[in-house]
């Protein structure tokens, strides 16, 4: 299913149902930036990433969908419907996870539970347990007495216990064991498939990269680019290492390399442009070893971010 | 529902503590009136050789201390300070404890509107307000029953006095709530109270002593002055309307600026 989306040309995936529009979306906190002029959509039954560092402005944007905050200009549009206006209409069908999480002073797992399933309109009992039972979260312990790790957990069920349409993510891994990460993944799938369009937060590329069709990098508060993950890595630079002797690394200056570098007997660089004139040129060498490779998003993300 | 539900429950034990605290002052005083009572004489020299000034500060210079009636009035200004407390209590915390304690993100995701949520807490503010309130009315009146001897009861001028209960306790959870939603967070609770209950009470001490209306009259302890419903066996109405006034300036301030709040975010 991800290759098949991925496939698309953007101008299909415009012709899909938009559940996230936002348009021009500004907000400043006073006078310091929170983020500056956004635009995307997320289309129904993608997992879109959202990348970017600490204070980039991410949480600024879900508490924006969430209408925790207001904006200052701009306009985000959830199931067609203004975010604010239709706030608490469109949130019957969104599940949220914050970053961090917080819940009522002495509180059971299980009540908390329970308060939050009283908002929506379903009988979400059998859920609760599905969920907490995948999770091996004890519903009858106080949330104060659970470890960061488990509180995370309450976060995930509590998010998903209505089974909704669209699941916003803000960092939801921190703090779970790669067990746990593994079987959170499993279900965020299991949910996407089932239909919910979900918007996952992180800056930690690597989950980005294991879970999204599509990924926006964002900085500073603007957004850098939006593309496939799979296009994201296939146009960009590849990696290019030689292992030689005697290999002069000027034969390699042509246009389109980057970040030359020769350590020992392994030339390394990245490029971008014709891949046969890059044969061509590694061929006219003498050369024990060869590769090419994809970069890897980390690596791209450090690009965008130099 | 299920908001005004939970949030009525953690007011709970509140509720209860200040209803017996406030209950222990009441049978405190009604006991000592007793022993007053008997040595009217007595008290009233005793009160002579006070200042006049200060007996118009603690609001007793109008107070016939020999009737059960004028005694209650003493007592009732320190109902009405803890009242005060526990109302403006509620007022600062109805909103911002979600806020200071980062539940805010949870309850404001659900699909209620912000409107709905702070009708909710209110309305859970008012039935525990309320609900000591009426604890309070009850045992005033088995109290005064109790201790009265012989002497008769004038049942307006206390009914008067119990009734005002409502409408004092409706300012300071307004005005607290209003001023929780001004500032960008509130830190901690119980000293704003205080501040705020103790801040007004002296001013109209103040003001009472200068003689002349002027911030007095913002001052709850103002308009509804025990003293003057006892002596006159009214409410003074200019002042119990500005106090009803700037009760409901305060509420609808704060649902526009709830509504148009930005959350604060825990990171």
């Amino acid at each position: 299913m991800e290759l098949g989306k991925a496939n698309k040309t953007d101008a299909v995936r415009d012709a899909n149902k938009s559940i996230i529009e936002v348009s021009h979306l500004t907000k400043y906190y006073g006078k310091s930036r929170g983020i500056v002029d956004i635009s995307f959509n997320v289309v129904e039954g993608e997992i879109f990433g959202f990348i970017g560092p600490n204070g980039a402005g991410k949480s600024t944007t879900i508490r924006l969908f969430m209408s925790l905050i207001y904006p200052t200009s701009g306009q985000a549009k959830i199931f067609g419907k203004d975010c604010i206006k239709y706030g608490p209409e469109i949130r019957q069908e969104i599940g949220y996870l914050p970053s961090e999480v917080f819940y009522y002073e002495g509180m059971k797992v299980r009540d908390l539970l329970k308060y939050s399933a009283s908002f929506y309109k379903k009988d979400c009992t059998k859920r609760i347990n599905e969920l907490a039972s995948l999770m091996e979260l004890e519903l009858d312990r106080r949330i104060d007495d659970l470890s960061y790790g488990n509180k995370k957990k309450v976060g995930i069920v509590q998010g998903l216990l209505h089974q909704p349409k669209l699941i916003v993510l803000d960092e939801p891994t921190a703090g779970l064991d790669p067990l746990m990460q593994h079987n959170f993944f499993n279900l965020i799938r299991e949910e996407n498939k089932r239909g919910a369009t979900v918007f996952f937060s992180s800056h930690i590329l690597s989950e980005v990269q294991r879970l999204c069709s599509r990924v926006a990098i964002i900085k500073e508060g603007k957004i850098m680019r939006i593309q496939d993950i799979k296009t994201l890595q296939r146009e960009n630079y590849k990696k290019v290492r030689i292992v030689a002797e005697n290999l002069d690394p000027r034969r390699f200056e042509v246009a389109g390399v980057a970040n030359l570098e020769k350590v020992d007997g392994t030339l390394s660089f990245f490029f971008k442009g014709d891949i046969n004139l890059m044969a061509r040129l590694i061929s006219e060498s003498r050369v024990t070893d060869a590769t090419i490779e994809d970069l890897s998003l980390e690596e791209i993300f450090m690009h965008y971010y130099k | 529902m299920n908001i005004f539900k939970y949030e009525f429950k953690t007011k709970l034990k509140s509720m209860i503590t200040w209803s017996l605290s406030i209950y222990a002052v009441i049978l405190i005083f009604m006991s000592l009136y007793q022993n007053f009572a008997e040595q009217t004489s007595l008290m009233a020299e005793m009160m002579a050789s006070f200042p006049r000034e200060l007996l118009i500060a603690f609001g007793m210079e109008d107070m016939d201390w020999s009737t059960i009636l004028g005694f209650y009035g003493l007592a009732f200004v320190f109902v009405q300070i803890c009242l005060g407390i526990q109302a403006a209590n509620y007022g600062f915390g109805l909103v911002s404890l979600e806020e200071t304690e980062w539940t805010a993100d949870f309850l404001l995701s659900r699909p209620v509107s912000r409107r709905q949520i702070m009708t909710s807490k209110l309305l859970a503010a008012v039935t525990a307000l309320g609900l000591t309130e009426i604890f309070i009315w009850i045992a005033s009146l088995v109290y005064l029953i109790i201790f009265r001897g012989d002497e008769l009861i004038p049942l307006e001028p206390m009914l008067l006095l119990l009734f005002s209960l409502p409408l004092f306790q409706l300012f300071f959870l307004t005005v607290g709530m209003l001023v929780s939603l001004l500032v960008k967070r509130v830190r901690s609770v119980t000293p704003l109270s205080m501040g705020l209950v103790f801040g007004l009470y002296t001013l109209n001490a103040f003001g009472d002593m200068i003689g002349e209306d002027s911030f007095e009259i913002l001052s709850p302890f103002q308009h509804f002055e025990p003293s003057y419903i006892v002596k006159y066996n009214s409410w003074n109405m200019p002042q119990v309307t500005i106090g009803l006034v700037i009760s409901l300036l305060a509420l609808a301030a704060s649902y526009w600026l709830y509504g148009r709040r930005n959350i604060a975010s825990a990171v």
